[in-house]
């Protein structure tokens, strides 16, 4: 039995980390069809961020929730940058976004191993965070428990900004219909900037979530980008909905499979099972009904 | 008439990269510039692939690597099997430091020879249509299709890592003999440089004739107009499978050739980063057209090795720029500034790069 809540509850981290990597995919590659493979730097610069920020402030719990503000600026004021420089000029060629934006990965990866240097640094977690939680014969890491906390509260905190928010209903607006969006006053630059900075702080803060668990190093956000790919694709583009479900399936899945045959295996099997749910789900578990025809 | 020109200029053409090829460049060229350049020719079959799927049929195809490296690993298992026959070794050399004393199953198969070269025809081929099966007959596309590549990347990278018995991330290397032929002769390493320029033709011969076919046609049709074409009877997901199962197929030809060659595979050759890097030269030369990924592939090869010899950390700054300047702002590559200043040179009005096929690559 408590090898079951053991798993469990590893699959609910892995969960937890790959929805916050994801909720901010969801954003900008399901909402505006960008591809943005620099996502996973956007996450490594949180993370760094953290350890930063921990140089200068080292009190334990201060310098977590400082660093969860900071990186969700810094994370979203890259997205900006970013945005305004390449991808604007691309929104009609989204599979070369990806390609673009897989280049500016590629020299921000350099750009942090050349400033931090290569090897791995870590960031302290604060005292309150250290030791675990027994839940039903089940050690929990106090660390993980948290981070499925603060991915709860970035969705419900994204959902509200979506929902009772100006800017959420513009984002909305100009998603749903953009030339629509447009002729009723709302300009659809300013909200695909305001919708970037959104998704990518929310990198940021999956960064800084990743180092309460391990550490840092310049290729830290490579390693989760695919699966939160994979998290949009199986949740269906642009749903929050899907991406939760998806995000959590796919984390208690993999520490299941984990735990029965190896890490490697556990991958292959996992994208095994991902083409074989898309032969009965081509467009994710939730998709937003168009009139288009597939 | 100009029909029977265009036909005498691709006829020329090859035989001019023939004489280039066969006869200049072994004349010139140092023993290990040759071996060089004869790695930088496995690339290049390996961009003529993905021209065709990529440029011509619009599928973005992230996950080369595999094919590349499904050939390249059983050409490899071939070479350590036959490497410790020599020693008189049941086992290749790493196994037996790791204990393992007896060849694992999958491994057998690659004893013989031919069982090793039909491997390396039909395996990569046959993955690749399991996979378009099941991606293109369920209209998954787009975005979705080129995450999903990528996604089989990072899978069989992480597989091949997590293997004791394909040799971990050190990969397969030290090997001696090529079908009987020994490696360290430079006579041998000659003739597999030939074999590498010789497959190079064909397979961009191959691809001449797919293209200028009326499948050809009809792959560029469904590029630029999916649901026309359905309309028009065909099924659309054929159409695909075919140029993706043709990419895989050269894909995996050149990793074989790869490893004798280069004398080393590992998961560092196969993974989601040199799976992208291979579509930098397609994109610099000009992935719609047939040379262009060939020069493109070429070019950017002989860069990065000259460029990381002199700066190793410059060569990931030049490459990232590279996409970002020549995907953002070239998306036609060299050969679309070539048809620029040929159009401009016939004084004709310049149109703008058409920006139609693109736009119909997502869903």
């Amino acid at each position: 039995m408590d090898v079951v809540i053991g798993q469990l509850f590893t699959g609910l981290s892995i969960g937890s980390i790959l929805l916050l990597a994801a909720l901010g995919l969801s954003l900008t590659f399901g909402q505006m069809g960008v591809i943005n493979m620099a996502h996973g730097e956007f996450i490594m610069a949180g993370s760094y961020t953290a350890y930063v920020v921990q140089q200068i402030v080292s009190t334990g719990g201060a310098s977590l929730f400082i660093s969860l503000i900071v990186g969700f600026l810094v994370g979203g004021a890259m997205g900006v940058l970013l945005e305004v420089t390449l991808i604007q000029r691309m929104y009609h060629r989204p599979l070369d976004t990806l390609l673009v934006t897989f280049g500016v990965g590629l020299i921000l990866q350099q750009l942090a191993r050349d400033i931090f240097g290569a090897p791995a640094v870590n960031v302290v977690s604060p005292g309150w965070l250290s030791g675990g939680v027994d839940i039903f014969g089940a050690v929990v890491p106090k660390t993980r428990i948290f981070i499925l906390v603060l991915a709860i509260v970035a969705v419900l905190a994204l959902s509200m900004a979506l929902k009772k928010t100006a800017m959420g209903r513009r984002i909305r607006a100009v998603v749903q219909n953009r030339d629509l969006a447009e002729t009723s006053g709302i300009s659809s630059r300013r909200t695909d900037i305001s919708t970037f900075f959104l998704g990518s702080g929310l990198a940021g803060v999956a960064g800084v979530a990743l180092t309460l668990i391990g550490s840092t190093s310049s290729t830290v956000g490579q390693s989760y980008l695919i699966d939160a790919f994979l998290v949009v694709v199986v949740g269906g583009l642009g749903q929050i909905k899907g991406a939760v479900i998806a995000a959590f399936a796919l984390g208690i899945l993999n520490s299941f499979i984990e735990y029965s045959t190896t890490a490697s295996i556990a991958k292959v099997i996992v994208f095994v099972l991902i083409v074989i749910f898309l032969q009965a789900r081509p467009q994710g578990l939730f998709a937003v009904k168009t009139r288009s025809l597939v | 008439m100009s029909e029977f020109i265009a036909k005498r200029g691709a006829l020329l053409g090859f035989a001019l990269a023939a004489i280039l090829l066969f006869a200049v460049a072994p004349a010139v060229l140092s023993d290990f510039r040759l071996n060089l350049l004869g790695k930088f020719i496995c690339y290049a079959i390996v961009a003529v692939g993905i021209g065709l799927a990529c440029g011509r049929g619009g599928m973005l195809t992230l996950g080369q690597g595999v094919f590349f490296g499904i050939g390249a690993y059983i050409m490899a298992m071939h070479l350590k099997i036959s490497d410790a026959d020599l020693r008189g070794d049941d086992v290749p050399d790493f196994m037996s430091i790791a204990g393992i004393r007896e060849l694992p199953s999958y491994w057998v198969p690659f004893t013989s020879p031919i069982t090793t070269i039909l491997g390396i025809l039909f395996l990569p081929a046959l993955v690749a249509l399991v996979l378009g099966l099941g991606v293109f007959k369920r209209r998954v596309k787009g975005a979705y299709f080129a995450i999903l590549s990528q996604a089989l990347a990072a899978a069989f990278a992480i597989l091949l890592i997590g293997q004791q018995t394909t040799g971990g991330s050190n990969g397969l290397n030290r090997f001696r003999t090529f079908f009987g032929f020994n490696l360290n002769d430079p006579a041998n390493k000659q003739m597999l440089f030939f074999i590498a320029a010789g497959v190079l033709l064909v397979v961009v011969a191959i691809t001449r004739q797919l293209m200028y076919s009326r499948y050809g046609e009809l792959l560029v049709a469904v590029r630029d107009q999916e649901e026309r074409v359905r309309f028009l009877g065909y099924d659309p997901a054929n159409v695909k499978i075919v140029a993706y199962v043709a990419a895989a197929f050269f894909a995996g030809l050149a990793g074989a050739l790869f490893v004798p060659i280069v004398g080393i595979i590992s998961p560092n050759d196969v993974g989601i980063v040199p799976s992208i890097a291979f579509l930098i030269g397609v994109a610099i030369g000009g992935r719609t057209t047939l040379l262009g990924p060939v020069l493109g592939a070429l070019g950017v090869a002989w860069a990065q090795t000259t460029l990381s010899e002199q700066f190793p950390s410059g060569w990931t700054y030049a490459q990232g720029l590279l996409f970002v300047v020549v995907v953002g702002f070239f998306p036609a590559g060299i050969a679309g500034l070539f048809a620029l200043r040929k159009r401009k040179q016939e004084s004709e009005p310049v149109p703008e790069p058409s920006e139609e096929p693109e736009k119909e690559l997502t869903r």
